[in-house]
């Protein structure tokens, strides 16, 4: 069974059509980059993905079933804005989170975070916007999920701080576990994905491999993808 | 280590590229039991799907082997990784003799510069 399917999934905001009949599966065991320019229509599937919107028609399926507090417990997911509560101390976050998800690995997050010699007593607020995003990817990536949706990761931080997100990902999603990567920036994440979809203004227009697309095009991702969307 | 991809070619042929020199380099030796796709994937920053179908183009290649259970081994077959490497060679050698005659140096002169320049303790 498909770790995700989408059927003629429409959504309207106000009467604008934002997602036009989307029809995807999407399968275990790969890492996926879904790729689009802002405001095409990403973070608007991830939502969908995530029980954060419902759709206008058609459905999404989560292992075949609708989303729900059983998919939410599989899906470990990155939104686009951090809702970290900047008050609170890194350990404590660890607690809540420890609470809040069965799946919740303390102590894979504990050792990633003295990899980068975070001090588990600093407050949210104390920290840099970089290590910021990092230490949230952590938590997210400390879970042991079947599903990991990652929106835009990558977005505000320096090249050297990419790399030790990209790094990341690729060292910590569980095994047969699927990853996705919602970004603009396909020349710093290509290198990591097997499948990509391009989506445009609410659309699917491209589903391929990766390998197989740059093997066909002779051409990088990042580079059929301008071509793809010129302006 | 970490390998830098060029993004224009599939990342799966780098990789069987890289470990083919290491194999015929005897950097990975023969008989050799090499790391798990997820280990190797970790060292050289690949997804390990990518590793996967790297490993498996070079078993087509028969310069690894899998043992049932045991995991992948480098071939034992001497001959078959001294003609991979005489490959190799052919298209280094190939590679270096274009590129001289794209400076307008002859097949008889690159030999020379070869010679002088690489000299007995070339590798610089």
């Amino acid at each position: 069974m498909e770790l995700v399917k989408c059927n003629n999934l429409c959504k309207e905001f106000d009467n604008k059509q934002v997602l036009n009949n989307i029809n995807l599966s999407l399968p275990k065991g790969k890492i996926i980059g879904l790729l689009g320019k802002n405001g095409m229509g990403k973070t608007t599937l991830i939502k969908l993905m995530n029980d954060l919107l419902t759709p206008t028609s058609g459905e999404v399926l989560i292992n075949g079933e609708k989303p729900s507090v059983n998919s939410k417990k599989i899906i470990s997911y990155l939104p686009e804005r951090t809702y970290l509560d900047k008050g609170m101390r890194v350990s404590q976050i660890l607690t809540l989170f420890e609470d809040f998800y069965e799946n919740f690995n303390k102590e894979k997050a504990i050792k990633l975070l003295n990899d980068l010699d975070l001090d588990i007593n600093s407050r949210v607020s104390k920290m840099s916007k970089g290590m910021q995003e990092k230490l949230q990817l952590i938590l997210v990536m400390s879970r042991d999920a079947e599903l990991y949706i990652l929106d835009e990761p990558l977005g505000g931080v320096d090249p050297a701080t990419r790399d030790y997100i990209l790094d990341t990902i690729l060292s910590n999603f569980s095994e047969g576990a699927s990853v996705i990567i919602s970004t603009h920036l396909i020349s710093d994440i290509e290198r990591i994905l097997d499948e990509v979809i391009f989506i445009d203004k609410g659309n699917i227009i491209l589903t391929s491999s990766a390998d197989e697309l740059r093997a066909k095009e002779n051409s990088s991702i990042d580079e059929i993808f301008r071509r793809c969307f010129k302006c | 280590m970490a390998y830098i991809f060029d993004n224009e070619r599939p990342i799966y042929i780098q990789l069987v590229e890289i470990i083919r020199i290491q194999i015929v380099s005897g950097k990975f030796q023969k008989g050799q039991k090499i790391p798990s796709v997820r280990e190797l994937a970790l060292t050289m920053k690949v997804n390990p799907n990518t590793m996967q179908k790297a490993l498996a183009e070079l078993e087509n290649e028969k310069l690894i082997y899998t043992e049932r259970t045991n995991g992948k081994y480098v071939t034992e077959d001497e001959s078959l990784v001294e003609k991979v490497k005489k490959e190799l060679a052919k298209e280094k050698v190939n590679n270096y003799l274009n590129s001289m005659n794209d400076i307008g140096i002859s097949y008889d002169e690159a030999i020379k510069y070869l010679q002088e320049l690489g000299g007995k303790n070339g590798i610089s």
